[in-house]
């Protein structure tokens, strides 16, 4: 964390591009004890005494009911909040710490829950370069990274319509590609695919998977379980404390504590445990179809 | 209904017309202006109308379209050339009991309506040939010498881009609450204009809530994407004056000058 504090922006990119393999150990994101009250004087928490450390190029899911308080902790990452008690650090930063304010929110982009009331510009292209037009980023550079970002997102023909003429799963990849061009290492998603069709919610996913792979680290906070199943890592949290953490097939094995949280297990792993419990001999972790059809016809 | 609804009246085409900087065509529109106020005789019209059909010759817009822009204020039009008929004082030439139409009331009248009819010509193909974004940016442009003064110009532009992006969004929004009010047996349309009104407050009260309940949002997301206000900002579209501007330019320079010669003439 040391590093972190001595070198000014630009050249700690620099540095951690060229030492990614060394960087790749680090948590990009340090959550440490914090609780939260949207209230000074009620005691109820939103969030209650909650560590989690979040490693880069990660994918993590994080899944709770609603009021579980899983939006909060996305506003406390993003510094839209700060923490009643306790600390987050994002990239080494202070989420309190005032004057590093902007760059943690370039740090860790921020995708909201509505697709309309995100996207500010009448053309998508304008839109995704609002962004860098804030951080007074030169216009040739906002140019090629705007073009990039709508590259990745696989919307680059759309560039010249405007927002109210797509699709819900189009406008979200939109503001996906509006963080991009933030260039932020770190994504944190609000229950994007809330709003949107099962089609939009498979581009949403496929998009985001194509990120992680090309080393960006995803938080996504959702609470569709075939979402939380194609994670790396999924952290459920309910009443303001994380419950349980682990990879998917970890988590999803305790079927009737996840029940008791009041939210679903995947179907696939469901079947599995009934199947163990009829006495045929298969794993209890089971949480994807094709793993199940491939043990059921050996 | 509301899918495919265009704001403003931007014709999209390619032409040298399209393609000035919006500051140049903002200012010459201000200048036009200022020309048909400084007219005393039926022979500038000409030279004013001669520089606008070649204007919009090269604009490449049909006529049609320019023509169109009329329609709304028609009605002024007429008012004030009826206006003018009757209330000029000046030799008679005409009386039915106390209407009373006079030589200077003819001349009068004829004058304004042509000067409104060119006056709304020449500013409607301002906005047939800009996009409403671009006219944004030229606004902004323009205004922010301004800024010294106090004059919030990046913030009247944010506006402005923010409106022209919600209004659809809003407008398919009114219709979907406006279908659910009346699956509830909610009357939009009968009745006379009071109780109309009134029905629209089951419209109204909900399409506000959620107006500001975006707001609430979009500033939210905006914050997120590290807006905060005009200073340090850059735009990744530059607005540039080419060789096109100057030649623009150089007409209505001609243009303008001759308009003031035939007045001191």
């Amino acid at each position: 964390m040391l590093r972190t504090k001595i070198c000014p922006y630009s050249i700690r990119t620099v540095y951690e591009n060229k030492y990614m393999g060394a960087y790749m150990i680090e948590n990009i994101i340090k959550i440490e004890n914090v609780k939260y009250k949207y209230e000074k004087e009620s005691n109820d928490y939103a969030l209650n005494g909650i560590s989690l450390e979040i490693k880069q190029g990660e994918f993590t899911a994080i899944i709770g009911h609603n009021g579980s308080g899983k939006s909060t902790l996305a506003k406390l990452i993003n510094s839209i909040l700060l923490p009643t008690e306790g600390k987050i650090y994002v990239k080494g930063m202070d989420t309190s710490d005032d004057s590093k304010l902007w760059d943690i929110r370039q740090a860790a982009g921020m995708v909201f829950q509505n697709p309309d009331n995100q996207l500010v510009a009448t053309i998508v292209e304008e839109d995704i370069a609002f962004g860098p037009e804030n951080q007074g980023v030169e216009p040739s550079e906002i140019r090629k990274r705007v073009d990039d970002a709508l590259n990745t997102v696989g919307m680059y023909e759309y560039r010249k319509r405007p927002p109210h003429m797509l699709s819900g799963g189009q406008k979200q990849r939109i503001a996906i590609a509006g963080i991009l061009a933030l260039n932020s290492d770190c994504i944190v998603l609000d229950e994007p695919t809330a709003m949107l069709d099962p089609s939009g919610r498979r581009e949403v996913m496929d998009t985001l998977k194509k990120l992680n792979k090309a080393g960006k680290t995803i938080l996504l906070i959702t609470h569709y379980m075939d979402e939380a199943v194609q994670a790396d890592r999924v952290v459920i949290i309910d009443k303001g404390g994380i419950k349980l953490d682990g990879t998917p097939k970890e988590v999803f094995r305790n079927i009737d504590e996840i029940k008791k949280f009041g939210l679903d297990v995947p179907q696939v792993t469901e079947l599995a445990q009934e199947l163990v419990k009829e006495g045929i001999n298969i794993p209890t972790d089971i949480i994807d179809v094709k793993e199940l059809v491939d043990l059921l016809c050996q | 209904m509301f899918k495919n609804l265009t704001i403003g009246q931007h014709y999209p085409v390619e032409s040298p017309v399209h393609e000035l900087d919006p500051r140049v065509k903002i200012i010459m529109t201000f200048v036009f202006i200022i020309s048909l106020f400084l007219i005393e005789s039926f022979i500038t019209y000409l030279v004013v109308g001669l520089f606008l059909a070649l204007a919009i010759k090269v604009s490449k817009v049909p006529i049609k379209f320019v023509i169109k822009g009329l329609k709304p204020i028609l009605m002024i039009i007429v008012i004030t050339f009826i206006i003018n008929l009757l209330m000029t004082p000046g030799k008679i030439i005409f009386q039915i009991g106390f209407i009373k139409i006079t030589e200077e009331g003819i001349r009068q009248a004829g004058f304004m309506a042509i000067r409104l009819t060119l006056l709304i010509m020449g500013t409607s193909l301002l906005t047939l040939t800009t996009s409403p974004i671009i006219l944004t940016d030229g606004i902004e442009s323009l205004l922010n010498p301004f800024k010294r003064f106090g004059l919030p110009a990046h913030e009247l532009a944010m506006m402005m881009t923010i409106a022209l992006r919600f209004i659809p969004t809003l407008m398919e929004e009114t219709e979907k609450i406006m279908k659910a009010q009346k699956s509830r047996g909610a009357d939009f349309e009968s009745g006379n204009i009071m109780s109309r009104a009134k029905n629209l407050v089951p419209l109204l009260v909900p399409l506000f809530i959620s107006a500001f309940r975006r707001a609430d949002e979009l500033a939210m997301a905006m914050e997120a994407r590290c807006y905060r206000g005009g200073e340090n900002r850059t735009r990744m579209r530059q607005l540039k004056i080419s060789k096109g501007d100057f030649v623009a330019s150089g007409i209505f320079i001609v243009y303008f000058a001759a308009i003031i010669m035939i007045k001191i003439w």
